[in-house]
């Protein structure tokens, strides 16, 4: 079985994300911030966040990085859908995110939070391309748990 | 231009059909797409007579080597110092004993690195490598400096990607103990100047070890006109098998050479109280080896030899010019390594798109190209740029293939205009 990537993996939100990503800036008053690598295609991110309490909300959220179409989209509509949530909510999030795009959550089937986010339901389609998409969400978690720097192998 | 140049060479694709029989991986689908293969300097298919030779080997005398007085062993044994001969005859090194198997480049590297670097240098020893070299051939010295206290210097090359040989001439003083180059760069496709490089190292009684990895199977390689002091290439880019590699070195420094690995086939004695290791080129190959690549890659090299290099520069030559044209008509394309001096290897950048991007869209027109960095970092250092795409070609492709390339890359562009 073959997948077409153009239908399943660069779809028009995708594009326009890549193209004019959101968030795409530092903050200087971070609560948390971590550094995202992947050693083998070289992709390279940093994620900062600014939280109200210990428990969120998430203030600000915001990145800067360096990566292919996939990554930049998934940084930017990562921090769309943050913004303003609590902690326990953005675990919510990550863990439903990692199942959709193993393919394990199917959005048309399950219940699930992730609003925009589904448009990464064709990825498990392209196993090279899953970590693409996963890596600032590591990262994001990494700097919640204030690891500074989160590299995926 | 490039389109009358392969013209000329009608017959040529005649030939070139015929030898695409021989590799049974040319003729598979990808996506539903005639494969079009052009990650050559990755690695390279592998004919028939090298898949038998090997089947052979396994069907027919699986034994060990140099430990059965039966048959098989026997057999086996003949077979794998065949190998060493032929890879002697096709490197024109002296003598059988200075080729040494191992897994491939990087274990080469590393093992001249501990061997002769652990050795023979000492603190303050200065080791010279370039700023195009592959992770293999960067990492290990860095290792032996960290061990030793020696210290490694860079030559840099040029927005071309040549490399600024007069830098080479002012790194080069009698503190240079030893100059580990690259051949031909894979992520640029660079022809160093590499006999120019041997002599001048070698009036600074420094040894010289040619990374040889892009360049054999591309062209004769002659380590006795070279004058280098080691040379080192792994089977699978030489349309081999993986797992199978090579050092040269010239005997008189590898007589004097510690062991590697310790085990059997590598000794003369054993006992509590002292062992004695084996002669050359034993010494070096502890345990079992690679039997089956061994004889694969001896028959890679038979293969090869009957093709021709002159056929294989010649169709290569030809791809390069035509390839170079042929990609300038995508929409903001940009060449990483336009050397004078270059092999098929064709790296490039779209700006706004990113390899990897570039990787999946042309993989679904069934095209296989390398992105990302090549295992060169300090080479996408140079240029600023986080990764290329990379079609390195061998003779075994076509112009269509070419055009296929040409084709998805104006896809990608309609995907990211």
């Amino acid at each position: 079985m073959t997948y077409d990537s153009r239908s399943e993996l660069y779809q028009e939100v995708i594009i326009e994300h890549n193209k004019n990503p959101k968030n795409f800036r530092k903050i200087s008053d971070t609560t948390h911030q971590a550094e995202g690598y992947n050693p083998l295609c070289g992709d390279h991110l940093q994620v900062y966040l600014r939280l109200e309490g210990p428990d969120g909300p998430i203030e600000d959220i915001a990145f800067e990085g360096d990566g292919c179409a996939i990554s930049k989209a998934s940084a930017s509509l990562m921090t769309t859908s943050l913004k303003g949530k609590r902690l326990q909510e953005v675990d919510i999030l990550f863990d439903q995110f990692h199942r959709l795009i193993k393919g394990d959550l199917d959005p048309e089937k399950s219940p699930h939070i992730l609003g925009k986010l589904s448009v990464f339901s064709g990825i498990w389609h392209f196993p090279a391309r899953v970590k693409c998409a996963s890596l600032c969400w590591h990262t994001m978690k990494g700097a919640l748990q204030n690891v500074k720097t989160v590299s995926t192998e | 231009m490039a389109l009358a140049q392969y013209d000329i060479n009608d017959s040529m694709t005649t030939d070139i059909k015929e030898i695409r029989e021989d590799f049974p991986n040319l003729h598979v689908q990808v996506h539903g797409k005639p494969l079009v293969y052009l990650d050559n300097a990755a690695t390279t298919f592998k004919p028939r007579p090298v898949i038998e030779a090997m089947a052979g080997y396994y069907q027919k005398y699986t034994s060990n080597v140099h430990r059965g007085i039966h048959e098989l062993s026997e057999k086996a044994t003949v077979a794998y110092e065949t190998s060493r001969d032929k890879v002697r005859e096709l490197i024109n090194a002296r003598e059988s004993r200075e080729i040494i198997f191992t897994r491939g480049t990087t274990e080469s590297i590393n093992l001249v690195a501990y061997s002769y670097g652990r050795h023979f240098l000492n603190k303050g020893d200065e080791i010279l490598i370039s700023e195009m070299e592959h992770h293999s051939n960067i990492v290990p010295w860095q290792i032996l400096c960290e061990e030793k206290g020696c210290v490694l210097k860079i030559v840099p090359f040029n927005d071309l990607g040549e490399l600024c040989y007069d830098e080479f001439e002012r790194l080069l003083t009698s503190k240079t103990k030893l100059v580990s180059i690259v051949y031909v760069s894979n992520s640029l496709g660079t022809i160093n100047p590499v006999h120019k490089i041997i002599q001048a190292a070698h009036q600074h009684h420094a040894l010289v070890l040619v990374d040889a990895a892009q360049a054999v199977g591309h062209g004769p390689v002659d380590v006795q006109a070279l004058d280098c002091d080691f040379l080192v290439f792994s089977g699978h880019k030489l349309f081999g098998p993986t797992g199978i590699g090579i050092l040269y070195g010239k005997a008189e420094w590898l007589e004097r050479m510690p062991p590697f690995h310790g085990g059997g086939d590598m000794i003369s004695s054993v006992t509590f109280a002292k062992t004695t290791y084996a002669v050359l080129p034993y010494k070096f190959e502890a345990g079992t080896p690679n039997v089956a690549g061994a004889i694969g890659l001896g028959a890679a090299i038979d293969y090869v030899r009957s093709i021709g290099f002159d056929t294989i520069t010649t169709q290569e030559k030809s791809l390069l010019a035509y390839g170079t044209k042929a990609l300038q008509s995508v929409n903001g394309l940009r060449f990483i390594g336009t050397a004078k001096e270059k092999t098929a290897i064709l790296s490039f950048i779209l700006p706004g798109v990113h390899p990897h991007d570039i990787g999946t869209l042309v993989n679904e027109e069934g095209i296989a190209i390398r992105t990302g960095h090549h295992c060169t970092q300090p080479v996408m250092q140079h240029f600023g740029v986080p990764a290329t795409s990379r079609a390195s070609l061998a003779f075994y492709n076509t112009t269509e293939e070419i055009d296929r390339l040409v084709g998805a890359l104006h896809k990608v562009r309609e995907v990211f205009p």
